[in-house]
């Protein structure tokens, strides 16, 4: 498999490629005993900062680390061209498909998807329907998940228009990256990607609702500190400089969200919300959540209150919608997507189902609601029973199955057991749109799996990251 | 203006790591007195004082072990499941700074976090070749940092006037403690020419509040038990002392109160203390009962804990 | 039939109650059958009653109150001209797309117990045949138990158990109409006993699902019955949860002691 994938150093042909001419220079000029000596200073780095993360269901994991790979990844100026214009085009789309969907769902209509793959979707929420989305941008943070095959070959493979995370990384990455190599960042041109902050905060406060005062209170919610994620939200609130908050710190009065602070009650008017829709207000979602706000619905609804992302638009991450993406984007921007699909088989179609069963050792089975790396088959990587139990899965619920071939996903070199190794690697570029458009620094988060020839970077599953350089022209 | 759930956090931040603190003083002099001959004649056990001085005499004795220097550093230092052990305290202290780490500064937060890994090093039972006067120190240290970083970085805003005032609230309950348990060496007509015990048992006080060297510099002269407490209490120059404390928190709730521009019964309670302190004289303390007004103080600082997490929203 | 109905709920604390907000599902709309004369809510507290209307139609009032109290009552209390439509429904507020009301939720998710159960009853006839028999088929099946569940209870456990109230008759009914991709959706209200009973201790839920031709039909499996003019509609969705009278959360009020008294009575009956 390894022989056959693009590596982002050495192309196909094992020549190093212009842009990682100097990496591979520093790289061989290094002794791998100083290359040890900073793997061990950046994860010292790292602890000290407190940039941990829980894995579900591991004992004893309560802070994690994930590693950090020290060999940047480098990007063009040309590829993150072509990258920018797709992701502006893509994010566009996706949040006309919110509108649309909790609007007058002219999609449906038309017959682009069929209705039910919409209305039977637990992340569809009908409580959506018919409320005013401000500035009609339902999903101001979305994170693309991007796979290269080859040099001009890259594919969308999820949408992550729920929460996506990740995006401390990916500027924690850099911060190390300079505290250890400076020497290496002075020999390239990298564009920064630190404005990611004051981007958000611009992006947010524009979404800010019409009776809010002029520099409207912002605040970060986070499911509290037993969160996986919860380093980033302290870390976004940190960088944004408003407060983070736990569902116990606001409160609802008259269709509008407050907080308590040390002086009384103080009205938020947008909240960067880090919880999930279920559990955001137990009145109108599930009642036995403790970790939302009784009322906040109703805020959001009389419009008092604005919501990024808002609520609904994880139908946007389902698999088996983001199979019609191409669709979907030729639908509401009227142009070929830049950025394509990888292709996917709908196991719903009885048609697709049956190539799936037949080919499912070269293929990658996942559920359409699933995340994280959670519940998906490698093909190729799973052993014979483990494809038989899963082809049983697959036969007595269909619907909840997509399968796509299994890419050669591009390599990167990366330094494992004292050398230097190609890993594959993906790209989550963060993409922020506001009343004013949609905006990305450049960059992103690569994640890489660490383990020989595995595909899976998801950092539950044993995957690590990496700076991502985008260069300039 | 800031989250109430910040200020509570923060405010028992710096109480977690100054209690932690305190212990390990406690500990320290504890060492020192039980090293003392025993021609001398120490009916005390030393490290029961300790345990009284921690306030944990109590929950000691359901532990069910005579208190010796190992027994007493494995329920006051090191026990996981003591909420009130140095361990528990800086765990607990990292807890409360983990959820608000966007209110502190990188530097307090990395003291804090830093402590946190390293107490891997001492907890557990694989401390046996533990050195106990190393851990003591490292504690000191820790809490050097945490305050040192907050001194001279934080911003002179409300947040570093919670963290200050948790610190002084509790900085003022153990030194009051300490006195309290040791009152009965300090009176006058326990011994004024004061033997070779006395001699060990007040240095052992000033030791554990770091007041040695201070007390010469004060006084100039040797040990007078009324001196010692009159240092302890009354003397706004010795930091550790009550007035000191109450100088300190009388200042921050005045701060807080001119930022929020309201003030309440925290701001009252704090200056009327603090005055009681500043006008009071030795001899009244020993008039009134040094145990007496100990008591008594403990109890009113406590309440003025509680008047201020109400008065801040904090609860 | 003039109904005229009060519905009072009552909540004591041992420990005072600092705030309260509560999502109330109390208004009824007009229909064709369904003719509100008047209709009001009374709470006997200080608070804010903010009305707003939810995806599936239903009137809402966001209620707030802050304070401190040991006691609180929220009353409705209207008189409504209600005629036999033998169950058909007409002149409702449809929001939602049909497709809707085919998505299961936790509590009516079905297992195969009641997805055999639905086929076996329905077996070779209409929609709206298998739909009558469906109703009485549940109503013969389940035991009416008062105390057997709670507002939590699922339709399998309460399957699986053979008995519940009325709540657990309708999510049974909608779990079996949905597995047979027959859109269905709950609906809470009150009933008239024919008895002419005049004091309730609860409301009442049936269940609508949507026929060809007919549009949505109401059926009510705890009485073996569609619903006729002796039915006060108020509320629906997919679920109880949906349409139930009162969602809230308070703090503060420990110890909360809930009474509910509801008065059902024909205009001109002797009291």
């Amino acid at each position: 498999m390894g022989t056959t994938s693009f590596d982002e150093m050495n192309g196909h042909d094992g020549d190093c490629r212009q842009a990682y001419a100097e990496l591979q220079a520093w790289l061989e000029e290094t002794p791998k005993e100083l290359l040890e000596q900073r793997r061990v200073e950046a994860e010292a780095l790292f602890r000290r900062i407190g940039i941990t993360f829980a894995v579900y269901g591991a004992e004893n994991a309560e802070e994690r680390l994930i590693p950090f790979d020290l060999v940047p990844r480098v990007l063009t100026a040309g590829e993150w061209k072509r990258l920018f214009d797709g992701l502006v085009q893509r994010v566009q789309a996706i949040n006309a498909l919110i509108v649309d969907l909790y609007g007058d769902a002219e999609i449906l209509k038309a017959g682009l998807i069929p209705e039910e793959m919409i209305y039977a979707n637990p992340a569809f929420r009908p409580e959506m329907v018919g409320i005013d989305i401000p500035q009609a941008v339902p999903v101001v943070i979305a994170g693309i998940d991007i796979v290269r095959t080859g040099p001009d070959e890259f594919f969308v493979l999820e949408d992550n228009a729920r929460t996506p995370s990740g995006v401390s990384y990916m500027l924690d990455n850099r911060e190390v990256s300079h505290l250890l190599f400076p020497d290496l960042i002075a020999r390239h041109r990298i564009r920064p990607v630190e404005s990611y902050a004051d981007e958000l905060l611009a992006v947010l406060e524009s979404l800010a609702p019409r009776n809010a005062r002029d520099k409207p209170t912002i605040a970060v919610l986070t499911p509290g500190s037993f969160n996986s994620a919860f380093y980033e939200h302290s870390f976004l609130a940190d960088k944004l400089g408003v407060e983070l908050v736990e569902g116990r710190d606001l409160f609802v009065r008259d269709d509008e969200l407050f907080m308590r602070t040390t002086e009384g009650p103080k009205r938020v008017d947008v909240l960067y919300r880090r919880v999930d829709d279920d559990f955001l207000d137990p009145l109108t979602f599930r009642p036995d959540s403790m970790l939302g706000v009784p009322g906040l619905f109703s805020c959001y609804r009389s419009g008092s209150l604005t919501l990024a992302n808002a609520v609904g638009t994880g139908i946007a991450d389902d698999k088996a919608i983001y199979s019609y993406m191409p669709d979907i984007v030729r639908f509401y921007t009227g142009e070929d997507p830049i950025l394509g699909n990888v292709p996917t088989w709908r196991c719903r179609e009885p048609a697709a189902l049956s190539h799936v069963l037949e080919n499912l050792a070269d293929l990658v089975v996942k559920e359409v609601h699933g995340s994280g790396g959670y519940g998906m088959l490698v093909g190729p990587a799973a052993s014979k029973k483990e494809r038989a139990t899963f082809a049983a899965k697959l036969k007595a619920d269909p619907d909840n199955f997509i399968a796509q071939p299994t890419l050669a996903l591009s390599t990167c070199p990366t330094f494992v057991d004292g050398g230097i190794a190609p890993r594959h690697v993906d790209l989550r570029p963060f993409v922020l749109t506001g009343a004013d458009g949609t905006r990305i620094v450049p960059g992103g988060l690569t994640r890489v799996a660490l383990r020989e020839g595995s595909l899976v970077v998801n950092s539950s599953q044993g995957g690590g990251t990496k700076d991502t350089w985008v260069l300039e022209d | 203006m800031m989250l109430a759930s910040t200020a509570n956090d923060i405010f028992w931040m710096s109480r977690y790591v100054e209690r932690a603190e305190s212990l390990a003083r406690i500990l320290g002099a504890a060492r020192r007195m039980s090293a003392i001959p025993q021609v001398l004649g120490d009916e005390t056990n030393e490290w029961e004082s300790a345990l009284s001085a921690a306030g944990q005499r109590q929950a000691f004795g359901e532990a069910d072990a005579p208190a010796s220097e190992k027994s007493v550093f494995d329920w006051l230092a090191f026990n996981d499941k003591n909420p009130s052990s140095i361990t528990s305290c800086l765990r607990q202290a990292r807890f409360n700074a983990r959820a608000v780490r966007p209110a502190l500064t990188t530097e307090t937060w990395e003291a804090i976090n830093t402590a946190w890994l390293e107490l891997k090093r001492f907890s557990g039972s694989s401390g046996r070749a533990r050195d106990y006067n190393q851990f003591l120190q490292w504690v000191l240290d820790v809490s050097l940092k945490v305050n040192g970083s907050a001194f001279r970085n934080q911003l002179r805003n409300d947040r570093y006037w919670f963290s200050r005032i948790g610190v002084y609230i509790e900085r003022a309950d153990n030194t009051a403690r300490i006195l309290d348990v040791k009152y009965h060496v300090l009176l006058p007509e326990h011994s004024s020419v004061g033997g070779s015990l006395d001699y060990y048992q007040w240095s052992a006080i000033l030791r554990s509040v770091s007041a040695l060297t201070a007390y010469h510099w004060v006084y100039r002269q040797s040990f007078k038990p009324w001196l010692i407490a009159d240092l302890l209490v009354l003397k706004e120059e010795m930091p550790r002392s009550l007035a000191s404390c109450y100088q300190n928190i009388a200042t921050y709730l005045d701060e807080l109160a001119l930022a929020y521009g309201r003030q309440g019964p925290a701001q009252r309670a704090a200056r009327n203390t603090h005055a009681r302190l500043r006008n009071a004289r030795t001899e009244d303390l020993f008039q009134h009962g040094l145990h007496e007004f100990l008591e008594e103080f403990i109890a009113e600082n406590n309440k003025l804990g509680m008047t201020i997490a109400e008065q801040y929203n904090l609860v | 039939m003039h109904l005229i109905l009060r519905h009072e709920t009552s909540y004591a604390y041992d420990a005072p109650a600092r705030s309260v907000i509560q999502l109330l599902r109390l208004t009824p709309r007009p229909h064709e059958g369904q003719h509100i004369r008047r209709w009001r809510i009374e709470v006997d507290r200080d608070a804010t009653l903010r009305p707003h209307e939810d995806c599936f139609g239903n009137l809402v009032h966001a209620f707030g109150a802050e304070g401190s109290f040991q006691t609180l009552t929220i009353a409705v209390e209207g008189e409504v001209q209600t005629e036999d439509t033998n169950g058909v429904l007409r002149g409702t507020i449809e929001r939602l797309p049909l497709g809707l009301y085919l998505r299961q939720t936790d509590l009516t998710t079905p297992d195969e117990a009641i997805c055999a159960f639905a086929m076996e009853v329905t077996k070779a006839k209409t929609t709206l045949d298998g739909l009558h028999a469906l109703t009485v088929a549940i109503h013969e099946r389940l035991r009416f138990d008062t105390q057997a569940t709670d507002a939590t209870t699922t339709a399998q456990r309460a399957f699986a158990e053979g008995h519940g109230v009325c709540q657990d008759f309708a999510h049974i009914f909608i779990a079996a109409a949905r597995s047979l991709k027959i859109p269905a959706r709950y609906v809470g209200g009150y009933m008239r006993h024919a008895d002419g009973t005049e004091d309730y201790e609860a409301g009442h839920g049936w269940a609508e699902a949507h026929v060809p031709d007919l549009g949505w039909v109401a059926f009510d499996p705890a009485n073996a019955a569609c619903a006729n003019d002796a039915y006060l509609r108020v509320a629906c969705g997919l679920d109880y949860l949906d349409a139930s009278p009162v969602r809230g959360v308070r703090t503060g009020g420990l110890g909360e002691t809930l009474d509910v008294r509801i008065s059902m009575r024909e205009a001109g009956a002797q009291q």
